[in-house]
């Protein structure tokens, strides 16, 4: 599921919200029936706007701060099975600052599937990414969705990406921050960048950015 | 990459091998620390060519103009000076200079950084403190030492001086730790308690890293004044020990220049020790931020 709006309609605050970091003004939210009243570290990983790599760590150093917070003891096959996937294996020991920035948000992502949660919120992870490694990370992202089936919530402001990733995408209205609509999603799955040209992808891109022009006073039930 | 030119690598900045070598304070002690290769090995050449032109210069133009020996030491006196009677002249006051140094920069920034780690959780305490630490770091806590002999502490034992050190320092580490820890970076701390960190944990994990590099300036500074107010103390009101303030002093009232540039020479050195002691643990510990 994508959620997508203009800056300020309150996207992060809804994601920190269900991840437990923010507290509701109003409403509940409910994760497997239980509602969310603080982080759920078992069953909850974050991705955050831009790395929000530990400078002072080394990559794998930064990799397993979950480990060394949560007391558990480090599963190096996981990691070391993500680090291959995500291209990262032999910079295990690079600082963050000497990683490109594509290469410091893959090891985020790391961080958060190897705590192997049952939901990942990512926050506009690829946001201060240029647009080819944007894609690059998109198709990656897809993949490791593929082979783990996990329920992702990610939050961007770019529509195309949206649709891209998503299997629905959430449109959301600023000042104030409101659900416009819920698009169903049905291009098949494996995607390539090619169909992003196609022109059933773009009519949906015009048709989201009317959607979310026009903030179709609509309220939608959330389920 | 291509193969950069080698008289151009000062001056472009190279991926790879140059990180290590960019990373520079104040001065640039990479001409010290790495001594191996064959291009510091010309500026270490370049730094003693110039010590030894100033040193033999100096003996040079005194001999020159037969200035006395009493107006201004010639180096080579002030080297003699030092090899001679160094324990009785020297040592045993380096001795003194060093407990009074480092006990009191010990007890003054350890509380120092104590209380800049409390301090800085509550905004109120921070404001209501604030004046008074600006007090104790604009006042030079040398001033203290004579009445220290006649009230915390009586007598002429070293601890006058350590207590005015230790109120010389630990101020100093506690103004800059507090600069550190109020750089809180929200989205790292929201990373920690994402994972359920605990308050102590983001403080362990988190704050003090981000606060270290910091933390190490506060120390390098605070041990600085720390040595400035250990000799200047000695000079003003010295223990029955001594101490290395007290030697100069002594070596001048009795126009023995030599002996007072001997000390000079001595008491500038632990200054640069210093400075490479906080310099190598400011490399090894915050060389992450840039």
């Amino acid at each position: 599921m994508t959620i997508l709006g203009p800056s300020g309609c309150g996207k992060t605050t809804l994601l920190w919200a269900m991840s437990g970091l923010h507290e509701l003004t109003s409403g509940e939210i409910f994760l497997d029936g239980t509602p969310v009243v603080g982080p759920r570290p078992d069953a909850v990983g974050m991705v955050f706007q831009e790395a929000n790599l530990l400078p002072w760590r080394n990559l794998v150093q930064n990799i397993v701060f979950p480990f060394e917070i949560r007391h558990r003891p480090i599963d190096w096959r996981r990691i070391n099975s993500l680090l291959e996937e995500t291209g990262l294996a032999g910079f295990e020991k690079s600082a963050p600052r000497e990683l490109s920035g594509g290469m410091q948000q893959r090891a985020s992502i790391v961080r958060a599937l190897a705590q192997d949660p049952e939901v990942l919120l990512m926050d506009e992870p690829f946001g201060a990414l240029d647009a080819f490694t944007r894609d690059e990370m998109n198709l990656l992202l897809l993949r490791l969705w593929g082979e783990t089936q996990k329920t992702i919530v990610f939050v961007t402001h770019n529509i195309s990406e949206a649709i891209f990733l998503g299997d629905r995408v959430v449109v959301m209205t600023p000042r104030p921050g409101r659900l416009a609509r819920i698009f169903d999603i049905d291009f098949p799955r494996p995607r390539t960048i090619e169909m992003t040209f196609q022109p059933e992808f773009i009519e949906l891109i015009q048709e989201i950015k009317r959607a979310v022009e026009t903030g179709a006073r609509q309220t939608v039930e959330v389920e | 990459m291509a193969e950069v030119p080698r008289e151009l690598r000062d001056e472009i900045p190279t991926f790879g091998e140059a990180a290590t070598h960019r990373d520079h304070g104040l001065i640039d002690w990479t001409a010290l620390t790495s001594i191996r290769t064959a291009k510091t090995a010309i500026e270490i050449g370049t730094i003693i060519a110039i010590a030894l032109g100033v040193f033999f210069g100096t003996e040079g133009i005194l001999r020159w103009t037969n200035e006395p020996q009493y107006v201004i030491p010639r180096p080579i006196s002030v080297v003699k000076a030092l090899g001679t009677n160094f324990e009785l002249n020297y040592g045993h006051h380096l001795w003194v200079t060093m407990q009074e140094f480092v006990i009191g920069v010990a007890i003054g920034s350890t509380i120092g950084l104590f209380m800049a780690a409390v301090i800085t959780q509550k905004p109120f305490v921070e404001k209501v403190i604030t004046p008074y630490i600006i007090i104790l770091v604009t006042t030079p806590m040398l001033a203290l030492v004579p009445a220290l002999r006649l009230s915390i502490v009586e007598g002429f034992s070293i601890w006058a001086i350590v207590v005015a050190v230790a109120l010389a320092s630990g101020p100093m580490v506690l103004i800059n730790a507090a600069t550190g820890f109020r750089r809180t970076d929200l989205a790292k701390i929201a990373l920690a308690r994402s994972y359920g960190a605990s308050t102590f944990q983001i403080f362990r994990k988190v704050r003090f890293p981000l606060a270290l590099p910091m933390i190490i300036v506060g120390y390098m500074v605070g041990s600085i004044f720390g040595l400035l107010t250990a000799i200047a103390g000695e000079m003003v009101s010295p223990s029955d020990q001594g101490g290395l303030g007290h030697q100069l002093i002594f070596f001048a009232a009795q126009i023995h220049m030599p002996e007072v540039g001997a000390t000079m020479v001595i008491i500038s050195s632990l200054g640069i020790c210093l400075w490479l002691l906080f310099y190598s643990i400011g490399k090894r510990w915050a060389s992450w931020e840039t």
